[in-house]
């Protein structure tokens, strides 16, 4: 199964995120990565690098970020992480969130997942 | 001239700077950012300052990557993998070299506006770190042309660089979180321009 990982300068967005969007796909591959390790707001290299790690399953990784740094942070962790097929996706952050895990759940490959993501861009709320 | 010894002596005075600075940086930061770059950045130089000392036999690239990955590592906001991938760029470019001159630190200052021109996806103008630091080279490659000496020629880039902060204060800001805040962020100076500068200071003073 693909993985997910949300990136997010706050711990409590990438983890409310992460709860949100399981409650559609309870057996999703999900990592929130979220904030400094001493809870404050941030992005860390570590925490994403890690939650990377934890939801790889050999399918592939796909990583959704807030802004800024949680970017180019993201960039960076990827380009060290050679052995593992991770890819950043621009998208809305809880919409392409819910459209990746529910995607993923549903053993779609680590393309289909991210289009889907992706597709989250133009999806209207009214 | 620097050797390694230098290098890590010019290191430890950026860091000792910033740290000065910490609550200045964060101040233009909650102005038009998200109020933690001298927060965000001193941490980064702390863990630099602890890494030092192991760093004393390598070469002068290993230090600046290894300088490079601990603020990668610790930052936590974009400052963080701009200023990391400027020094491993820089220590990319200085890889196996125990002494540079003027012209290597001129030639590890381009590498290092590349790097961060490719992580930030920016260029000149946009109210960023890029506004000190394009200048700053370009005048201290002017000075070095004209055969100024070293202190000439990093007191050129320090003015430039300077000049550059006081540019961003016209400017919109069209990267980073200030983006958000559209002309609202004309009167104020953008803050990676000014560690920026802080840093360049502390190598005019050292080298």
């Amino acid at each position: 199964m693909v993985g997910i990982v949300l990136v997010s300068h706050s711990k409590k967005l990438a983890e409310g995120v992460k709860e949100f969007a399981e409650q559609m796909a309870p057996h999703a591959k999900v990592a929130a990565a979220g904030g400094l390790d001493d809870g404050t707001f941030g992005t860390s290299f570590e925490r994403i690098k890690h939650g990377i790690e934890s939801v790889n399953e050999g399918d592939g990784v796909l990583v959704i970020m807030d802004l800024g740094s949680a970017v180019m942070t993201t960039e960076m962790v990827i380009e060290s992480l050679e052995e593992v097929k991770a890819e950043m996706v621009d998208c809305p952050f809880i919409e392409g969130a819910v459209a990746a895990i529910v995607v993923a759940a549903c053993g779609e490959d680590l393309e289909n997942v991210k289009k889907a993501a992706e597709n989250s861009k133009n999806t209207k709320k009214f | 001239m620097a050797d390694t010894a230098k290098v890590i002596k010019i290191l430890k005075c950026i860091s000792a700077k910033i740290r000065e600075n910490e609550q200045f940086l964060t101040d233009l930061d909650a102005a038009i950012g998200d109020s933690d770059h001298g927060i965000n950045l001193a941490r980064g130089f702390k863990k630099v300052d602890e890494k030092l000392p192991e760093l004393a036999d390598k070469d002068i690239g290993t230090v600046l990557k290894q300088t490079g990955m601990a603020l990668v590592s610790t930052v936590g906001g974009a400052s963080g993998p701009l200023y990391g991938t400027a020094f491993m760029k820089a220590g990319a470019a200085a890889a196996g070299k125990n002494e540079i001159d003027i012209d290597d630190f001129l030639v590890l200052i381009e590498e290092a506006i590349g790097g961060v021109k490719l992580r930030g996806k920016a260029e000149r103008g946009e109210k960023t770190m890029l506004d000190a630091m394009i200048p700053a080279a370009g005048a201290m490659k002017e000075e070095r042309s004209k055969g100024a000496d070293v202190k000439n020629i990093l007191e050129a880039g320090v003015r430039a660089a300077n000049e550059g902060v006081e540019f961003t204060k016209t400017i919109i800001a069209t990267k980073g979180r200030a983006s958000y805040l559209g002309e609202r962020s004309i009167g104020h100076q953008d803050p990676g321009a000014t560690s920026f500068t802080i840093l360049l200071e502390a190598i005019e003073e050292e080298f």
